[in-house]
Parts: structure tokens; sequence; C-alpha cells
């Protein structure tokens, strides 16, 4: 395992949203800092910096990630996604996004991100998904606006959405 | 289960926009990582960084601060102490007349924990937290006040030498006759609430970037702030410049607040006086520590409520003692909380006296401030939880109590005793399609079914009414009448809308409402766009705001649920005006009256010929091409700003009534809840709530304002609390301490809607926000006070204070072993006990024991070791406990010295992370087989931010670290003899003193 000193900045390189990028870190920098202020990717929000709210999920490796628990050094030469790279186009909301704004599931949006990083990978493996199930995964996350159940309904809403554009294109 | 928001977005008929839920235009940007708040936006090369470092304890007098170590660290520009502060500024204003003064930042003494000591601004924030942790702070405790009663109980000790006794305000007041009525009344009720402390939490901590123009001495600060901007009076004096140079803005987006970021302010004084200081921008980022210990809370209150009440259970009259705790300062505009309400004293019923005591106190806690429903949880906790008593004390069903009150639905406007003047309403109406839509009958059955089974299930019922649009007077009710003639009328509350048309027509709104996210931007696109027939999204709105260049007033920002009553009402006015005029210009094109114009379909057309029409966008831009061929009588349509006062705001009356509030919604809440037999945990099993806010302009955010509220009432209900113990430490330090409702916790409560327009505000629209924060703890509580047939409940119910409830008070563990037992409950004093077996005689453990040259390299990261007599040592070492490592000072002392049998050890650590202090005797004792029996035992108290952040770790870390001490201790005594190390007096005290203890 390589060693990296404590006083000096490191180069960091990783794919984000399917794009190479890269800067230095000192070895203490959180991922998520270096995500907001190094790449200036700061749609990853930060709420309690210690793993609680979850506000700053992330997907690193496929793997859901509190990227305020995570040292930037470590995801070096890893694939992560963010909120950034969810919509089809800069113009264009994805299914889970438009749901979402549908059914007014967010308020202030500071939470957002992290939920939306959660429901993304869970409805990729769970395509049918009880309201049970995604209150039990959004339960590590925190949101002070909404009440959560218009998130719960949005999320099932994109879930059925999801299953039947899937269904439609293999019976085409 | 889950309900159905109306959401459509239908192309346009002849619907208006308003009352719609349509989709919001902040979404988009907010969805896809766009959103900008505060910590989102770039800053100025160069800017410079903050961090804050806190007083960890509760109360105590500052000696000296040693910061030259922090200031020699490479990248730190300035480390300002109170001193410093207090050079480049003055006092904020106290809301009460005391000889007393608030300051930001400590200057000679602490009287909180988390109190601001020393401000350090480096290049970036790690190199400022390093030297943070680099200053020494001397500190000579003093003892701490934390319940208000206590405060002002003779011999507490006194926190503010202007405040005698604690006591900040204390006021009587008299209304109708209320000794008659007690007198004549056949029953009288009282009840004793404690209400605790609490908030709403933004999930967005309190950002503020601030830069000074030395030349022009004029600050410019970029804060999520949101109002009211009174306070912006508030900071400009403290920093010593006229309004006129405080230019203060706020951030496009931000991440919540329900009142909480208006306690910004006193950061945004200290930030810009570093930025003076060090001449260089400065920005500062709270962590979620610093805002759950010092940021800003709800008063916690004491209160003790009698009612006069007729043998039907009408009452005839009530007498409110309460005592308000506004923590360590009365910042402005505390004391608010305790007058925001005081029109409403009442609540939703027809009572005709009243008499009131409000005593103000402080206490070594954070400092109080603006939180939804602020001062309606307090009130409604006590006025309905007393409700509930009369009808158990008369034998009646709640329900007919709170029918038997409520005020006449002929009787509005109706004026309260204390002065509220409440618009509009019907509440008997409101109550029955509740109880028949939300199927209470059923509701009761299922009741009945389950007790028969022996289970715990309660039904509760809650009616408040809900003021909105704060009275900017209500507060000079704290003075008395004389007081008041004397510094002058204060009342009303402007709102102000900005309309323009630019060269294009294309059409702008601006205000000063300060949105966090309740989508105000995409309700006022709906109110313009019905105005002047065209399409939400035609309608572009800005809701930032610049007190250089923007209209505002005292009143602007995002409080007191003023958004749908009086702002978007003002926009509306604002359109109305410039569509007024488009009217008389297009008239003229289009050669018809004016009062033959309409504005539809993105066209003004003659109502009489639609033939006859002209596109919107040409007659908007007429005033930037063409103003001389506009008719004379049309003015300019460029840009037109309107505020606007409802004239029902008036100052309180020399007799202390006072319209505290424009509007008044009505809330009538009922719910079902059964509480497990073995966890005690309380499920919500149905919540019905039933809202009349006047006219509904979005019904998708009012219902998420609806659900929003419920759920922090949910929260502080059932789960949250500001926790300190005795000495004043904060315990609920992060959000595992401090628990927030999950989705794992959240029902959807039934909503239901009534609307009954308000004939005060432009739109018929009231406010809606924080209706719930008010009924539904009270709600809650009085289902579970059903459910276990208790009369008293105090918040919030966690399993553990039901427990006490209804099966008395836990035994205490049994004794002996190595345990670390709290001493009593409520303190975070622990003592304990154990035993070891260490090699080698007792005259050879008590020299290593006491040999300090081998103390360096055996402690645990230890720095230095300094011996100031054969009997006091000083070490720094570095400690970890959990994930928090910190560097702490310990100073030790030897006692009763008995070689080589006993020594007593005392002594105390401190550091940036905490403190602790640790009395403990050991005794050695040959153990028969030339070994020595050691014992010892300790009483340890630890504070600051260990305690707050792993308190619930500390108990178990305490056994697990004194064990291995001891093991390692006699492994290495029986290894290689004292040249390998061994068992040492500061590795102990350390430890002891650094580590020990934790919550209860
Ligand atoms: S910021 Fe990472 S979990 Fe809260
Ligand atoms: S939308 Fe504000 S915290 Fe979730």
């Amino acid at each position: 395992m390589t060693r990296l000193k404590a006083d000096s900045r490191h180069a960091v390189r990783f794919s984000l949203n399917g794009k190479p990028v890269e800067g230095e870190a000192e070895p203490r920098m959180l991922l998520s800092d270096f995500l907001r202020h190094q790449l200036g990717a700061t749609g990853t929000h930060v709420g309690c910096e210690h793993g609680v709210c979850g506000a700053c999920t992330v997907i690193v490796d496929g793997m859901l990630t509190r990227s305020c628990l995570t040292l930037a050094a470590q995801v070096d030469g890893c694939e992560l996604r963010t909120v950034e790279g969810l919509a089809p186009s800069a113009d264009r909301l994805g299914v889970l996004q438009q749901a979402f704004r549908r059914n007014h599931a967010l308020q202030c949006g500071f939470c957002t991100a992290g939920i939306l990083m959660s429901l993304d990978h869970y409805l990729a493996k769970n395509p049918a998904p009880t309201e049970a199930e995604i209150r039990d995964l959004l339960s590590g996350h925190i949101c002070r606006c909404t009440g959560y159940t218009p998130i719960i309904k949005a999320a099932l809403e994109a879930a059925a959405e999801l299953t039947s554009a899937k269904k439609e294109t293999s019976d085409a | 289960m889950l309900q159905a928001v109306k959401s459509a977005n239908p192309e346009r008929g002849d619907e208006p926009w308003v009352g719609r839920s349509i989709e919001r235009v902040e979404d988009a940007a907010l969805l896809s990582g766009r959103g900008r708040f505060i910590d989102d936006l770039g800053v100025a090369p160069g800017t410079l960084h903050a961090t804050i470092l806190r007083s960890p304890h509760a109360h105590a007098d500052i000696l000296s601060i040693d910061a030259e170590a922090a200031r020699r660290l490479p990248g730190v520009a300035a480390v300002l102490t109170g001193s410093d502060v207090k050079a480049v500024t003055t006092s904020l204003v106290v809301g009460v007349k005391a000889p007393v003064e608030c300051w930001p930042i400590a200057l000679d003494r602490v009287r909180y924990v988390g109190e601001p000591v020393a401000v350090v601004v480096a290049t970036d924030r790690a190199r400022a937290e390093d030297a943070a942790e680099l200053i020494n702070v001397e500190y000579r405790p003093r003892n701490a006040v934390v319940d208000p009663l206590g405060a002002i109980t003779p011999g507490a000790p006194v926190l503010h030498d202007g405040f005698p006794g604690n006591l900040a305000s204390d006021r009587a007041f008299r209304y109708g006759d209320p000794e008659k009525a007690f007198a004549d009344s056949p029953h009288r009720f009282s009840i004793d609430i404690r209400y605790p402390r609490n908030s709403c939490t933004p999930i967005e901590t309190y950002g503020v970037v601030a830069s000074h123009d030395a030349g022009e001495d004029a600050y410019e600060v970029l804060a999520n702030f949101q109002g009211p901007f009174s306070i912006h009076t508030v900071i400009a004096r403290a920093l010593k410049v006229p309004g006129n140079r405080l230019r203060l803005r706020t951030p496009p987006d931000s991440g919540g607040s329900f009142g909480v970021k208006q306690g910004v302010f006193p950061y945004i004084v200290l930030i810009a006086a570093a930025a003076r200081v060090t001449g260089k921008p400065v920005k500062w980022i709270e962590d979620r520590l610093e805002h759950l210990t010092a940021s800003v809370s709800a008063t916690n209150r004491a209160t003790t409520l009698s009612a006069a009440v007729a043998a039907d259970g009408k009452i005839l009259a009530l007498d409110w003692d309460q005592v308000e705790d506004c923590g360590a300062h009365l910042r402005a505009p505390e004391p608010a909380t305790l007058y925001r309400m005081h029109g409403n004293l009442t609540g939703a019923y027809d009572i005709g006296h009243v008499k009131v005591r409000n005593r103000v106190v402080v206490t070594n806690k954070t400092p109080t401030g603006l939180n939804r429903g602020f001062g309606g949880p307090q009130v409604y906790f006590a006025l309905e939880r007393l409700v509930q008593r009369i009808a158990i004390g008369l034998g009646l069903d709640p329900l007919d109590v709170i029918k038997r009150n409520l005020i006449d639905a002929g009787a509005f406007p109706y004026r309260t005793a204390t002065g509220a003047l409440l618009d509009s309403g019907n509440y008997q109406e409101a109550v029955a399609r509740a109880v028949e839509q939300g199927r209470l009958a059923e509701l009761k059955a299922k009741r009945d079914a389950a007790r028969a089974q022996g289970r715990l299930y309660g039904i509760g019922f809650t009616a408040v009414v809900e003021p909105s649009v704060s009275n900017m007077g209500y507060i000079t009710t704290v003075l008395t009448a004389a007081e008041r003639r004397r510094a002058g009328p204060k009342n009303g509350a402007q709102a102000t809308a900005t309309v323009g048309l630019d060269p294009v027509g294309s059409v702008t709104v601006h205000v000063a409402s300060v949105p966090q996210g309740q989508g105000h931007r995409t309700v006022l696109s709906q109110v313009v766009a019905d105005v002047f027939g065209l399409q939400p999204r035609d309608i572009r709105v800005n809701t930032e705001i610049d007190t250089a260049k923007d209209a505002w007033s005292i009143a602007s920002g995002n409080y007191a649920s003023r958004f749908a009553a009086a702002v978007a009402g003002t926009a509306k006015l604002a359109a109305e005006r410039v569509a007024g005029r488009l009217a008389r210009i297009a008239a003229s094109q289009l050669n018809v009256e004016a009062g033959d114009i309409v504005f539809a379909k993105g066209f003004v057309t003659s109502k009489h010929n639609p033939e006859n029409r002209i596109a919107f966008s040409r007659v908007a831009a007429l005033s930037h091409w063409s103003p001389g061929s506009l008719p004379d009588d049309a003015g300019q349509t460029i840009r037109e700003t309107v505020f606007w006062t409802p004239p029902e705001l008036t100052p309180p009356d020399d007799e202390d009534r006072i319209n505290s509030s424009l509007c008044h919604g009505f809330i009538f809440d009922f719910c079902g809840v059964e509480i497990d037999p073995v966890t005690l945990e309380t499920r919500i099993d149905r919540y019905v709530t039933m809202h009349d806010c006047g006219t509904i302009l979005h019904p998708g955010m009012v219902n998420g304002q609806i659900r929003g509220g419920f759920t922090q009432a949910l929260g502080a209900a059932l789960f949250e609390e500001y926790a300190y113990a005795e000495d004043g430490s904060f315990l609920t330090g992060t959000l595992a301490d401090y628990l927030l409702p999950t989705t794992t916790e959240v029902p959807e409560p039934e909503i239901f809607h009534m609307e009954t327009p308000s004939p005060f505000t432009p739109l018929g629209a009231k406010g809606v926000g924080e209706g719930n924060c008010m009924s539904t703890p009270v709600c809650l509580a009085n289902a579970v006070a059903d459910a276990l047939g208790v009369a008293d409940i105090t918040l919030p119910l966690v399993p553990a204070r039901l427990a006490e409830i209804v099966r008395g008070a836990e035994p205490p563990p049994p004794a002996g072993g190595t345990t670390a037992a709290p001493v009593r409950k409520g303190d975070r004093r622990l003592s304990g006990e154990g035993q070891a077996t260490v090699k080698g005689a007792p005259e050879q453990v008590w020299a290593m024991l006491l040999d300090p040259a081998t103390l360096q390299s055996v402690i645990p990261g230890c720095q230095s070791v300094d011996k100031i007599t054969d009997t006091h040592f000083r070490a720094d070492v570095t400690l970890g406990i959990g994930p928090v490592t910190g560097r702490y000072r310990a100073d030790v002392e030897l006692f009763d010295l008995d070689p080589p049998r006993a020594v007593t050890l005392r002594g105390g650590a401190t550091g940036a992370l905490g403190f602790g202090s640790a009395e403990g005797r050991i005794t050695l004792a040959p153990d028969g087989n030339g070994g020595t029996k050691l014992s010892y035992s300790y009483d340890a108290a630890i504070g600051g931010k260990v305690a707050s952040i792993g308190g619930r770790l500390l108990d178990g870390a305490t056994r697990v670290i004194i064990g291995q001490f001891f093991t390692a201790l006699a492994r290495k005594a029986g290894g290689g003899g004292a040249a390998g190390g061994g068992f040492s007096l500061f590795a102990l005290l350390a430890k002891l003193a650094g580590l020990f203890g934790g919550r209860r």
C-alpha cells in the first residue's frame, strides 16, 4: 500500500460520471470536499460530515458511499457517479428526477442529491420495490423539508415507469 | 398510505394558474446538482477561511488565551479573540431595557458550551482548524444553571449582573376580570408544563462570506440569512456603520431554515470583523457539531396554566404563568418567542378573561431564536393539555369541551381578550368535516377493540389557531405602555414586490421573501401570470436579496409564514398596477376604453371585440422604445415596486392588547396512537389534520408545508431534545445523538382542507407552514396520555420516559466489579473501582508509579512531561477515543502519600475536544505470592465536545480502557521489569481525566 505524506499534496485521478478527472489532495482531504471544492462538482452536499444524514452519498465503483467518510485519496483510479451524471442531457431530466419533480419530492433540495443516488443505485438492482423496501433504503437519509412520503411516492412511480419502459424495449 | 398530489400542467383554459399544483421552476436545477447554495458559489481569489474555537464550559471565567503558537502556524492570517472583536464592533442590541451586553464572542467569561472564544483565519479551513488546536485557553469554571426555574431561585449562579437573579423581564397583564371569573367559577383546573428545547435543524448549516472596504468603511456580506431584515440594523450597528455601508446579500438557494437561519447573524458580525482585521474576504461554513451545539434553539419554557371552568366545560378565564428560557444571552429578536403568541393566548376559544405573568430568564445554554412554530408549540402544549384535563376532570368528552369553547362562526372578525383580531374562519364546520372525513367514529371503535384486548391505544385532539404575518410591533408588548410611549410606535409589516418589463416585453418579478426551499418563485410566477394573461413560464422570478439595490424593509424575509399572505399578495398588487397602465396604453392603441381591456392568452384584447388585440410583449415593451407615444396618464411600465402593510397591524394599545399577527388559520387535528407494551415505542396509527389556511395558492406546496411541519413536530414529540447535563454540558452534538425522524418513523398524515379566505390579504391566503409544529406535539401527547391513562406528559415521548411513567423509575444496577456507573441520574460524573494483580513487590510497583522519567516513553501519545514538584506534574498527551482524537494538557497532583501502600491522585485535563477532571485512590498490598494486589477507585467527570459527540460511547469505552490498562500494567511489570516501562500515573490520570465520563 502506498504511504502518503501527511503534509504534501498527492495527485488523485478517477472517472467522474464517465469522464476522467484529476486534482491534488492532502491525504486528509475528504472526498466530499475534493468533489465540491477541487472539481467544482457542488451537486453533492454535506449536511453532517459524520455519516448520518446521507446528503453526501455518491457511487464509487458501483457501491453507495458516504463521501464525507471517504478520503479523496481512497478513490484514486475508481469510477464515481454523482448527481451531476443522472440526467440524460443538460436540459432533460431522467425518469427518477422527473418523478421527484412531479410529486414535489423536494423543497430546499439540499438532501436530494444523496437520495437520488441511493435510489438510482437501488432501482437498478431492484426494479419492483415495495413501499416498505424504499422506506428501509431511505432510512439512511435525512430530509428536513418534505416529510418523506412524496419521496417514497416518486421512487415507486419511477420504478414502475422504468420497468414498463424496459418491458417495451424488450417486447419490441 | 400515500396521498395523491393534484399535479397537472394542462394547457391554459380560462382557469387561473393560482390554485393549481404546477411543477416547480426551482426543481430542474436542484435535481441535477446545479443548485446554488452558499457553499457552492465560488469566492474571490485570496479569500481566507475561518474556524471558530468554542468554549467547552457552560460557565467559566477566561483567565488567559495563548494564541502565539496558532498565529505562528504557516498560512494563519489572524487569530481574533474577544478583545480583538470588541476593538472593531459594539455589542449587539439586547431586546429588553437592561444594562447588559451581548457579544458574538466571549469577552472575559463564557456562558454556554459552544460560545465562540476565538476566530482563526487562515488560507484554508484545515489549516485554520490546525491552528485552533494550538490555542491554549485557561478557564476558571463557575457553577452553571440550566433549568429556568432553578435560574430564578435565590442563590443560583448569576449570568449577567444586569439581569439580577437571571431575570431579564417580568411583566404582568390582565384582560377583563380574571379574578372575578375564577372566584365565580365552580371549577378550577391547573397544569404544569416543562416544554423542552429542540430545533428544526435545517440540513444545510450556516454560511457567511464577508469583506470590508477600508477606503469606504463598508462591509459586503453574503450569508444564508433568512430575515427578518430588522436584524440588518442590528448587524450594521454592531459593525459601527450606517445601514448603507452594510451590503447584505443572500445566495439563490438555501438548504432549509425553518427560522433557524435567522440565528446566523452573530456570525455575520464575527466574520465581518475578521474580514476587517485581515483586510481580506473571509468565508466560514458552520459544521454540524457547531450547529447542534451553538447555532440557535427554540426556547424551553416552564408554564403553569390554570382555567376557571363552568360545569359544562366552558372555560371562563385563563391564568398563564410562563417562564421563558432564552439561554445565555438575550439576542434579538428575543424575547419574541414569548410575545409572538400574546394575542393568541386563548387559542381557538372564546375566553373573555385572561391573566398573564411573563418572565424571561437566562441560563447557561445556547441563546434562542426563531424556530418554526415560534412560541406556538409552547403555548398550545399547555392550553391543549389543559383542555384534555378539564374533560377528564369533568367526565366529558375532550372533543365536546373543544367544541363548547370554539369561537362562534358568526363572530369574525373576532377580537381576542389579549388583542388579536382573528380575520375569518368557521371552526365548527372545520371540526365537523374533519370528524367525518377523518372517520373519527371508526377510530374510536378501533380504540375500544384494542383496549378490549388489553392493548395501549389512545386518541388525542387539538384545535389551534395558526397566526401568520407578524406585526413588527408585537415585541414591544414586553415594554410597559409608558416605555412604549417613550420609544415611539412600532407596528405593521411592510411587504414588497417589484414587477419589471424589459425591452422585449418579458416580465421579471423580484421579492424580498428569501425562500428556503418553499418554491416562492413558482407561486409568484402563477400569481403574476394570472394578472398578465401569460403562462407561468413567461415570468422570471428572482428571490435573491441585495440590500444595496433591492426594495426591502425590516419586515422582509422568510418567517412568520408571511409569504402567501403578504408577499404573494403584494406581487399581485404590483402586477395589477403595471397592468392598469398597460391597459391604458393598449386602450389608446386599440381605440377602446381602458375598461374594455383584458389580458388573456398572451394578448391584450378588447372584451367586446376579441379580434381587436395586440401582443402583450408589444405593449409591454413600449415604455422602453417609445415613451413619447404613450398616453399622458399612463406613466412608465418599466418597473413598479409596491409596498404593502396591512392597517390591521396596529401597535399595542395602552391596555397591552396586541394584534400580534395579521392572519389566523385554523387547524383541527386528531390522531390514534398505539404504544408497544414491551418497548414502549409510540406508533402513530392515524393522524388527521384539517387546515383552513384561506385561499390555497398551490395545493402541492401547501401539503408539502403541512407534511414537513408535521414531520418536524413528530420529531419534537417523540425523539428530539437538546439535552444538557446539570453542569451545562451539551449532550447531543451529532445527528446520532440528536435523533431526527426518518422514513421509517414518519407516516403520511391525512390532510384535509377548507378555504375561508382572509379578508385582510390581497389573495385571501393565510400562512400554513407552522401550524403542525403547534398542533402536532400536543395532539400526540394527548393521545399518549389517553393510551396510558396518565395526567402528566413531558416531551419528547422517548420509551425511557414512558417507562418511568408506566413502570416507575429503573432500579440501580447491581454493585460490584469493574463498572463505571453514574453517580446519579442526569449527571455525567462517573465513579468506578477495580483490581489488578501485578508481579513485583509493592515497593517495586510504587517506584514505577512515581517515576516520571519513564513517563514520556510509556504514556501513549505523550508529547512532554514537566515535573513541577515531586508530587505535581504536567503533561501534553494526544488521546483518541473512537473517531475522536485530540490533544490534552494534563495537570496531576498527588496527595495523601502512604508509601508503598496508597496514594490519591487528583487532576484535570483540557484540550480542544473537551475537559475532564478525576480523583482516584490507588492502594497496593502484597498478594502473598511475591506480587502486588492493586486496587483503585475513581470519580471522574468529562465535558466539552467529547461529551457532546461521544457521550453514548464513553461509558463502554471507559470500562474497556481501564481493563486494558491494568492488564497491560500487569504484563509489563511481570515481563521485562522496570526498564520495559510500566504502570504510569500519567497514563492513568490522563485517561481518567481526559476520557472517563459520559452521559448518564
Ligand atoms: S454529510 Fe455525509 S452523511 Fe451527512
Ligand atoms: S428537501 Fe430540504 S432537506 Fe430534503
